[in-house]
């Protein structure tokens, strides 16, 4: 979108305390960047930002993120007003979090990636969803599902046994065959491996 | 008197654990009932294997719920074949994954059955390739696996032969040590010295070690103050000192002066470690040196009183030891009253402490005074006890500390009293050459100095036999004490006569080909006193001793100068044997000694000379009317 320099260097400032983690000149870079895309998009927004097709697009050529489930609920994540479309802000904070976040911000934003409805909980079924294409090598007698939900049931020992390290024993604190973000963080805390858990949606550092 | 080092440093190792080098056995087989513990980890290894990187890392994770510190679990892991698994997933690229494959072998890989399985497996090459890696927390991984494996010989072969020595030493570089550095790189440079300490047991990796700059390394990693670094990085050294290389490095990196300020610490770990370091370079005299100028012998002497932690008492007695070779550290030892404490540790020790709280005694005993101190606070009993030990190499130490001893005759009759002599003439007996030798030495000064010392060495009964035989033997240390001890025992005509008798002139002769500086010497003392019996000089002209011996004129040391002029002047007395000196040149070679300093040399070469001169003139007398 046309702006002028002065209404320029107020929103690199803003962004840049918003965002916390980059510094104005990459700010800069990223609103450059915001711009070519907007510019490459269809007009559907106005200029004002660009769409879902667009954000796949960019995250898979920059980050090699191929996960369709998962690039939807990142959008999802980036953007927080819900109106189908990425603004400058929703951009530049969004990726702060991505590229830079502190451990706190990632297990925040994996968690609302995962939490797939939205309600605070991620489910079995929620776990089942994601994981059900993680088993590429079957049993042939097993029923192709039955190892899935063994793998789920597993995962939520896991997670949400933190506090006690019982193997074996459902020992699910909450009790009801979720994991609250309390779970989540403790079990991310102890054993950081487990923050993507349930499916890559950060990018690969290489 | 000599002195052999008591660690026995075999051709490929250096380190005194029992190195596990056979492949092991598993020690409970014939339990059918699988434990439940097996069933979980056959479960989750089937995620591991069959699973994305998303299913391998929950099912990874979860497998660490076990307690992979029992041995139970360890081997399920290596049964379920989860170990094949967890050693591909090393393999790939999935930085992840292999971290979380690695913190399960890091654990597991305390067993000795799992470090075997690892090595065959080819493991430790992958970990090798990941010291290369970008991420910090896998490089630490990998070096602390790869410590764990390469406890035997083997595996540490393979990480050389994949270069992860040189990775290793690079690690160490990774930040210079007075910066501000973070935790981080710290933990990299501690897991790194873990590998390196591991893998230095093995000879060719010192050398690799070295060659590939380590020892700077090592050396400015020893002034940090990071006592989990300072650990593995001294325990390095000390496996390395063995390397006279290393040893010149440690000497010129000032490295002793860290070495010296660490005997302080609270870490008892690292105390004994630097103790080692210690013993294992106080061969070398100028480090000797260097640990006395930078007052190191206080602490050592300090540590003495920490005798509930056996290894730190055994490594700092064996500090001590070597550090006692050099006088003016015994010296500075008496300062500290260090031989009393000595001898408070010959009871209810270890074989280990032992062997070195004795060879310091017998290094002490060089000086005079300790040897009254040690009779004072009543060490001579437990050392003759002593005798009666088995270990050969405690034996050595024990004959040197009472042959010591028994160089003051107060000390003497306690001995004798004991029955300490007949304990040594019965270690005559030893197979151990060692052992005889160093015995032979120690009943030189018994000899010398007991009272009634001939009628004792007459009531060993066999004894006299017994110690002519042994100049039948072939090592050259015995050969050299035995005649040491004859020319002593020969001093008493009796048992000169006795001796005579069991053949010890041909014996003597047969000897007298060598060009050993030390043997020539006690060998010709030991005819010059065994000529003063009935025919004996005769004897050792029909042996053909008296040509070698006028040939030991032409050496270079004067000791064995002093020796061979008294056995010719010995059997000058007998004129056939001038007449063979007289044919050898000995009258020239004489001359010129005539004019030493060394009273006993003069006397006898002038002797020797006069009695051939005598002859001479006799037979030309005889000759021309």
């Amino acid at each position: 979108a046309a702006m002028s320099r002065k209404g320029r260097k107020l929103l690199v400032d803003s962004l840049t305390r918003s965002a916390k983690h980059f510094t104005k000149s990459e700010v800069e870079c990223l609103i450059k960047l915001f711009d070519t895309l907007v510019a490459k998009a269809s007009s559907q927004f106005a200029g004002a930002g660009f769409d879902r097709t667009v954000f796949r697009d960019t995250l898979y050529n920059a980050f090699g993120m191929t996960d369709d489930v998962v690039l939807d609920r990142v959008f999802n994540t980036f953007d927080r007003d819900n109106t189908g479309c990425i603004t400058v802000e929703e951009w530049v904070e969004g990726l702060a979090v991505l590229l830079r976040g502190t451990l706190e911000e990632k297990m925040k934003y994996c968690f609302a990636i995962y939490d797939l409805n939205g309600d605070g909980y991620i489910s079995k079924e929620e776990m089942f969803q994601m994981l059900k294409h993680s088993l590429l090598i079957q049993p042939a007698d097993e029923e192709p599902d039955e190892g899935v939900k063994d793998l789920v049931e597993i995962a939520l020992k896991k997670m949400a046994s933190t506090y006690l390290f019982v193997p074996f024993l459902l020992q699910d604190y909450d009790h009801d065959g979720k994991l609250s973000f309390t779970d989540f963080e403790k079990a991310v805390r102890d054993e950081n491996l487990l923050l993507e858990a349930f499916g890559p949606c950060l990018p690969d550092i290489k | 008197i000599f002195s052999k080092a008591s660690i026995s440093l075999e051709d490929s190792e250096s380190s005194s654990e029992t190195d596990e080098d056979e492949q092991p056995v598993r020690r409970q087989e014939g339990s059918t009932d699988l434990s439940a513990e097996y069933w979980g980890i056959q479960k989750l290894a089937k995620y591991v294997k069959g699973g994305d990187p998303t299913a391998t890392l929950i099912a990874l994770c979860s497998m660490r719920d076990f307690n992979l510190s029992e041995e139970t679990c360890q081997l399920a892991i290596k049964d379920t074949g989860c170990l094949e698994v967890l050693i591909n997933l090393l393999d790939t690229e999935e930085i992840k994954c292999q971290t979380g494959s690695l913190k399960i072998l890091k654990e597991i890989s305390q067993n000795i059955l799992i470090r075997h399985a690892i090595a065959d497996l080819g493991g430790l090459e992958i970990m090798v390739k990941i010291l290369d890696s970008p991420d910090n927390n896998l490089k630490c991984l990998a070096a602390e696996t790869i410590a764990n494996v390469a406890r035997f010989k083997r595996a540490r072969k393979t990480v050389r032969k994949h270069g992860g020595i040189k990775r290793l030493v690079e690690l160490l570089e990774s930040i210079s040590v007075g910066s501000s550095y973070q935790a981080k790189d710290t933990e990299t440079v501690r897991c790194a010295a873990l590998a390196l300490w591991s893998c230095s047991k093995s000879t060719k990796n010192k050398k690799a070690i070295r060659k590939a700059g380590g020892i700077p390394l090592l050396a400015r990693w020893l002034k940090c103050s990071h006592a989990n670094i300072l650990i593995p990085i001294v325990g390095t050294l000390q496996e390395c000192a063995s390397e006279p290389s290393y040893r010149l490095a440690i000497r010129t990196e000032g490295m002793i002066e860290n070495l010296v300020k660490n005997l302080s610490s609270e870490h008892e770990e690292l105390q004994m470690h630097c103790a080692s370091a210690i013993f294992k370079c106080a061969e070398d005299e100028e480090i000797r040196d260097l640990v006395r100028k930078h007052e190191g012998l206080q602490p050592l002497s300090a540590l003495l009183d920490k005798s509930e932690n056996k290894q730190l008492l055994a490594a700092v007695t064996g500090a001590i030891w070597k550090c006692a070779i050099s006088r003016e550290n015994v010296l500075k030892f008496q300062e500290y009253k260090t031989v009393e404490t000595l001898v408070t540790l010959l009871t209810d020790q270890p074989e280990e402490v032992l062997i070195n709280v004795i060879g310091a005694l017998g290094e002490c005993c060089q000086e005079e005074e300790n040897r009254g101190t040690i009779r004072r606070s009543g060490g001579i009993a437990p050392m003759v006890t002593l005798l009666t030990a088995t270990n050969p190499a405690l034996l050595v130490n024990v004959n040197k500390a009472v042959g010591g001893c028994a160089m003051e005759p107060e000390n003497m009759a306690i001995i004798d009293s004991l029955d300490g002599v007949r304990l040594l003439w019965s270690l005559l007996k030893n197979p151990n050459p060692d052992v005889q030798a160093s015995a032979a030495w120690a009943l030189c000064p018994c000899v010398e100095n007991a009272k009634n010392s001939g009628e004792m060495v007459r009531s060993f009964v066999g004894g006299l036999e017994l110690i002519v035989n042994l100049l039948k033997s072939k090592d050259k240390e015995v050969l050299t004490s035995v005649c040491a001890a004859i020319a002593n025992i020969a001093k008493d005509q009796e048992n000169l006569a006795v001796m005579t008798d069991h053949g010890v002139v041909p014996l003597l002769s047969k000897l007298a080909n060598t060009n050993n500086n030390k043997l020539r010497r006690h060998l010709a003392e030991a005819i010059a006193h065994c000529c003063m019996w009935g025919s004996n000089r005769v004897a050792f002209g029909e042996a053909k001793a008296v040509a070698p011996l006028a040939r030991y004129l032409k050496s270079k040391d004067p000791l064995v100068h002093r020796a061979t002029a008294q056995a010719l002047y010995q059997l000058s007395e007998d004129p056939n044997n001038c007449v063979i000196m007289h044919e050898n040149g000995v009258v020239k070679l004489l001359l010129a000694m005539v004019g030493s300093t060394d009273d006993t040399l003069q006397e006898a070469a002038a002797g020797c000379i006069a009695n051939i001169r005598r002859l001479a003139l006799a037979t030309e007398k005889a000759k021309y009317g």
